[in-house]
């Protein structure tokens, strides 16, 4: 596989050549390699999940402290300071993540501050420890009768290290769990929706994380043999995160490129500022902050995009792009009848009425004073598409995060496939059996259609992050992203497959929506704005689908400005106005309603 | 046409990141006379209205406004074009004197001073404001912002007043009171721009109406011809395909 | 404990809090009005300190400099923006920067000092605008995050600045009162009540600011509105610059108050500045008065804990952290999906 040989081969490279460098370099190159691990950890947590943490050179000096502790003191062999390191990272991490866990990330980022500080004033003070003087004499690694006392073997050993959590990281983000955690940055509501638990999953980053860090230190206290708690300061936790946005913090290479330019940078500017000036100051910290704002400025995405642009690639011209756009989205083949045959006429529904899937009863959801839905009732069978109609602010969309789980309602209940009817998390509705879209789509719009889809598949699937990481996934990864595959070739999406989502007009997007929900295998489908901005064609091919997904017994409630699009397809419309509903029938009768008409027309002022 | 149109727009093309919502756009509001923009949810009728202000950026055509290529939004309002959103982005923790108030600046800084007189005025137009002079706005019920909103447009002596959907969510007798004011406003000889989902009475009190379906003018005429012409009708309630 | 000793360090307690209390209102006041997490206020407290001590011992500080160099900058930089603009300019970062530089090297020689102390306030208020207009403003779209970072990289420039300017020995201000009161058994130190008086007199002198004058209420409508205050005719930029130059001015403010308790050095301002926070994050980045609370809570929890357990005062001040957010974080939901 070329992306592996990739990493082994750059990692190796940066590995062995140092090794026969002067031994500076070898201590430079090692603490390039130990700094890749904690951005590594922060890439996953900051570039990739959206959480930003100023602490992370805590949890190198917990680890670091635990293996000098039980090594030097305690005669233990390294293994054990490694996992005990690891265990004491981890659940510090654990219960600080707990603790943030439903603050908004700038609430993460600040308290990391004040964690960073406390931890850094422990290390200090703490009289085992030996605060500023520092703990010497740190067994170096062994294994056996191998020993990495030799600080060139040693810098091997890290980035063989470096190697291996690299190669761990791009397979965690090739997995069903790296698809989830992308959710994490800003899409949260659509993870839920397709089932993910993104709190679990957040916490769970933040370990990860914070392993890294702790491995870093692992290796740290036995590289340098030494160890006093100045490296796990604040201002490391700073330099760290710097690193991270300077390579760029989307991409697993930002990590060691960042590191690179970070130790290299300040180690330049260490050596040339002060002859430049004429006096030992400390000019270095100023310039190279200086540095970091205009990076910040100019390359807010870091430097990584930038080695990208310089890299060759084959991209799609732009002949090609408004080629596919000309190409409908919903390419199944259009039979002869317009939409809506089966509904063509009003009996046709009533004909067979399948189980209550969805019950609305009496529901009432206030916002402050207002009230955005007043005691609204109605059902959805199997096999039956109703449409929610009504002006703008008729409290449709309401309605909808009510029935999926995203607000509880004030009064009344919602009871879905006949359960008793109380208010349930998306992401356990999802999993009993109800998929939505969104009105405002949500796709991960950097990822290929193919990803956002498989993410529909989310639930089915049972690999946890270890096994991600290890690739033992693989089985059930195939099979996920087939049946992604299948349910996008069946709503039309076959020749987009690997474009970003991003990049595909609005009704195309809509359109993957749809394949993500139906990956869910749901009974129910909850569709918000479906037809909105697709053209005529493509509308006529997505009430065709939903004929389908009607005629194999799916439940279809959907809310839709598009009356023609409404009036032909659905079976039965709820009418809405100012929170209530005012009709309810089959198109024609709703059409002939003069409630109705009044709500859409106005009545004359 | 001797003079030229306060507000010109031609060929407008707006949208949000990749996607393009206005393919287009052409209207002219005439000095003094209120024009409707009327047509479905998803027709591009807020776009419109934030690409004619500068709170999105203008993608192809032109926006002429007094006569002169528009500008930023602070450069719009400056020169007197105020929009009334569809949000009504009041200040909600402030009291309703206070959005008032600050509704005023634009003319404070060209020199005006009689805030008093400016206020008088407006709640001579919405009595119920007066009232509630030192209440949060957010406290306010849904009508009322609208009046606060609308008044804390006319606090700044609008040259052009842009209303995006003024009767969005109100209930019917509001709804009517709005529309009063509208029509009085217009009875001035204040120029409008209203975007509106209600049809018959946008239609009612403008001169001249335009119909957005899909990013672009389907119908355009004379406001009365326009809403006699079945084809509006259609547009929000689908065609009848069976006449019951 | 010795009643006196309890007193000794309530009043202690209560003097450092008042400060942390400015500076939480100072952080409230640009978070709202920018989203900008202003880190770097702490170590403008410090160039307040170190720039009136330094005016004390008959030196023109070199933050005076800074303020020429930044002022010049952004007098060039105003130079594409039209006639107006431009009058505008001169009038802030031309005709501004030469009087106060003029008066600091004609008057630092006196070493009078309420005058130093003034001086001190007139030098490093601007820098607020000037550092909004120079850092922040080029990236004013980014994210909370991306801000806050820039902000942790602002703070390493000042910290550097300070150094070179200031050097690394820390320095007193002069009090603005030496009294000491009795009361029965109890002393109370004069500049501790000009501490407090400040504190009141400002939180007054902004209540009126933000209650009764239209820039103070344009203010409030960009944190309320941000669209709002856009179709009303409220600049961006000018509120950006006044929340700034408020922040600087309270952050000098804050370190004349504390720089005549405390001698600081140049990166002492950091810590202090956290405290702020811990104090802001309390009122959750948006109550005043929850702050208020925080601050004065930080204060005296800190001034007793040096009593009892001096080497862990940090951590037992940022441990109190832990179930405010607890709290927080159970009494608001998730508020995941907003940008």
């Amino acid at each position: 596989m070329k992306p592996w040989l990739a990493v082994a081969a750059t990692v190796a490279a940066l590995g062995i050549v140092p090794a026969l460098l002067p031994a500076f370099y070898v201590t430079l190159f090692g603490y390039v390699g130990l700094a890749s691990l904690v951005a590594l950890g922060l890439v996953l947590l900051t570039g990739i999940s959206g959480q930003t943490s100023f602490g992370q050179a805590s949890f190198v000096g917990l680890a670091a402290y635990a293996t000098t502790l039980l090594t030097k003191f305690a005669g233990a062999p390294p293994i054990a300071g490694l996992v005990v390191g690891l265990a004491v990272t981890g659940s510090v991490a654990w219960l600080l993540g707990l603790i943030t866990a439903r603050l908004s990330g700038h609430f993460l980022a600040l308290v990391s501050v004040a964690w960073g500080i406390s931890f850094f004033s422990l290390f200090g003070t703490i009289p085992l420890l030996r605060g500023f003087n520092g703990i010497g004499g740190i067994p170096p690694l062994t294994l056996g009768a191998l020993s990495a006392a030799n600080p060139r073997v040693n810098l091997a050993v890290i980035w063989a290290v470096v190697a291996a959590i690299m190669l761990l990281s791009a397979n965690l983000l090739d997995s069903r769990i790296g698809r989830a955690i992308r959710t994490l940055n800003g899409a949260r509501l659509m993870g839920e929706s397709v089932g993910i638990d993104t709190a679990r999953l957040s916490r769970a980053v933040f370990v990860i994380a914070a392993l890294y860090a702790g491995l870093a230190g692992f290796l740290f206290a036995h590289f340098q043999r030494f160890i006093s708690p100045t490296p796990f300061s604040l201002g490391a936790s700073i330099d760290y995160l710097f690193m991270v946005i300077i390579g760029g913090a989307a991409f697993l290479w930002g990590a060691p490129v960042g590191a690179i330019l970070v130790v290299v940078l300040r180690d330049q500017f260490n050596d040339w500022i002060p002859r430049l000036t004429g006096q030992p100051g400390d000019y270095e910290a100023l310039v190279f902050s200086l540095v970091v704002i205009l990076l910040l400025q100019r390359a807010p995405g870091g430097l990584m995009p930038l080695l990208l642009r310089l890299r060759p690639r084959k991209r799609p011209d732009v002949a090609a792009e408004t080629a596919s756009d000309a190409t409908p989205a919903l390419s199944i083949a259009p039979t002869g009848a317009p939409t809506g045959a089966p509904t063509g006429a009003p009996t046709a529904a009533a004909g067979a009425p399948g189980p209550e899937l969805l019950a609305v009863e009496s529901v009432t959801r206030h916002f402050g004073g207002l009230a955005a839905n007043q005691d609204v009732s109605f059902a959805v069978r199997a096999g039956e598409i109703v449409a929610l109609i009504g002006p703008n602010g008729a409290g449709k969309t309401t309605l909808f995060n009510v029935i999926s789980g995203v607000l509880p309602p004030s009064a009344g209940r919602v009871r879905l496939f006949g359960t008793a009817g109380g208010h349930l998390a998306p992401r356990r509705i999802a999993a009993l059996g109800l998929a939505r879209t969104f009105q405002h789509v949500k796709l991960l719009g950097g990822r290929s259609v193919l990803e956002n889809v498989a993410l529909g598949a989310h639930a089915s699937g049972r690999a946890g992050v270890l096994r991600c990481m290890l690739r033992l996934d693989r089985k059930e990864e195939r099979r996920i992203l087939a049946d992604a595959r299948a349910q996008a070739t069946l709503v039309g999406l076959g020749d987009v497959l690997d474009r970003p989502a991003g990049d595909l007009p609005l009704g195309q997007q809509r359109v993957v929506e749809i394949a993500r929900a139906l990956c869910l295998r749901p009974r129910l489908l909850l569709l918000d704005e479906p037809a909105a901005g697709l053209r005529l064609q493509e509308k006529q091919r997505l009430a065709l689908l939903l004929g389908q997904l009607r005629a194999e017994g799916m439940g279809v409630l959907l809310v839709e400005h598009d009356m023609d699009f409404v009036m032909q397809l659905a079976d039965r419309v709820v009418v809405m106005d100012f929170g209530q509903k005012i009709s309810e029938g089959l198109p024609a009768q709703v059409q002939a309603d003069p409630l109705v008409r009044e709500a859409y027309l106005g009545s004359v002022a | 046409m001797t003079t030229p149109p306060l507000l010109a727009l031609d060929g407008l093309r707006a949208g949000y990141g990749r996607v393009e919502v206005l393919h287009g756009v052409s209207l002219t509001v005439p000095e003094g006379r209120m024009v409707a923009m009327v047509g479905p949810n998803g027709a591009g009728k807020s776009t419109l209205m934030s690409a004619v202000m500068g709170l999105l950026p203008r993608r192809g055509g032109t926006v002429r406004y007094r006569d002169a290529p528009a500008g930023s939004t602070g450069q719009m309002v400056a020169a007197g074009a105020l929009l009334v959103p569809e949000s009504r982005a009041l200040f909600t923790d402030m009291s309703v004197e206070d959005n008032l108030l600050l509704g005023f600046l634009r003319r404070r800084r060209a020199g005006e001073r009689d805030v008093r007189g400016a206020m008088a005025e407006v709640f001579a137009i919405f009595p119920r404001l007066a009232e509630r002079r030192r209440q949060l706005a957010g406290t306010l019920s849904g009508g009322e912002r609208q009046m606060l909103a609308l008044g804390r447009a006319l606090m700044g002596g609008p040259r052009l007043l842009l209303l995006d959907e003024p009767s969005l969510g109100l209930a019917p007798l509001i709804v009517r009171e709005i529309f009063r004011v509208l029509a009085e406003l217009r009875g001035r000889g204040l120029s409008i721009l209203l975007v509106e989902q209600n049809v018959r009475a946008a239609l009612q009190i403008s001169d001249y109406g335009y119909v957005l379906e899909l990013g672009q003018v389907v119908a355009e005429g004379p406001s009365a011809t326009l809403a006699a012409d079945p084809r509006v009708v259609e547009t929000y309630l689908g065609q009848r395909r069976r006449d019951v | 404990m010795d009643p006196f000793i309890f007193f000794a360090l309530l009043q202690d307690g209560i003097t450092t809090g008042a400060i942390y209390l400015l500076l939480a209102i100072g952080l409230l006041i640009v978070f709202s009005a920018t989203r900008v997490i202003f880190v770097p206020q702490g170590d403008l407290l410090a160039f307040g300190a170190l720039t009136a001590a330094g005016l004390q011992s008959g030196h023109v500080p070199a933050t005076l400099w800074l303020l020429d160099g930044l002022s010049a900058a952004a007098l060039l930089a105003s130079l594409t923006g039209g006639v107006r603009a431009a009058g505008r300019a001169l009038l802030v970062w031309g005709v501004y920067p030469a009087v106060v530089s003029l008066a600091s090297v004609w008057l630092a020689r006196r070493e009078i000092p309420a005058v130093s102390i003034l001086l001190a306030l007139a030098i490093v208020t601007p820098m607020g605008p000037l550092i909004w207009r120079f850092a922040y403003r080029p990236m004013a779209d980014a994210s909370v995050l991306a801000l806050l970072i820039l902000s942790m990289a602002l703070h390493f420039v000042l910290i550097g600045l300070g150094l070179v300017f200031f050097g690394p020995e820390e320095a007193s201000v002069p009090a603005l009162s030496t009294a000491n009161f009795t009361i029965g058994a109890l002393d109370i130190s004069g500049q501790s009540l000009c501490v407090l008086g400040a504190a009141v007199a400002l939180v007054v002198g902004l209540g009126w600011f933000f209650g009764a004058t239209v820039q103070g209420k344009a203010l409030r409508a960009a944190a309320s509105d941000p669209l709002g205050a856009r179709l009303v005719g409220i600049d961006a930029g000018a509120t950006g610059s006044l929340a700034f130059g408020l922040a600087a001015f309270i952050a000098a403010l804050a370190g004349v108050l504390i720089g005549a308790l405390t001698p600081l050095s140049y990166d002492a301002g950091f810590e202090i500045g956290l405290k702020g926070f811990v104090a802001a994050i309390m009122g959750g980045l948006v109550s005043y008065p929850m702050a208020a609370a925080g601050a004065l809570l930080v204060g005296v929890l800190e001034s007793l804990g040096s009593f009892w357990a001096s080497a862990y005062r940090e951590v037992i001040v940022f441990t109190l952290l832990i179930p405010v957010l607890l709290w927080l974080s159970l009494r608001r939901g998730s508020d995941e999906d907003r940008a």
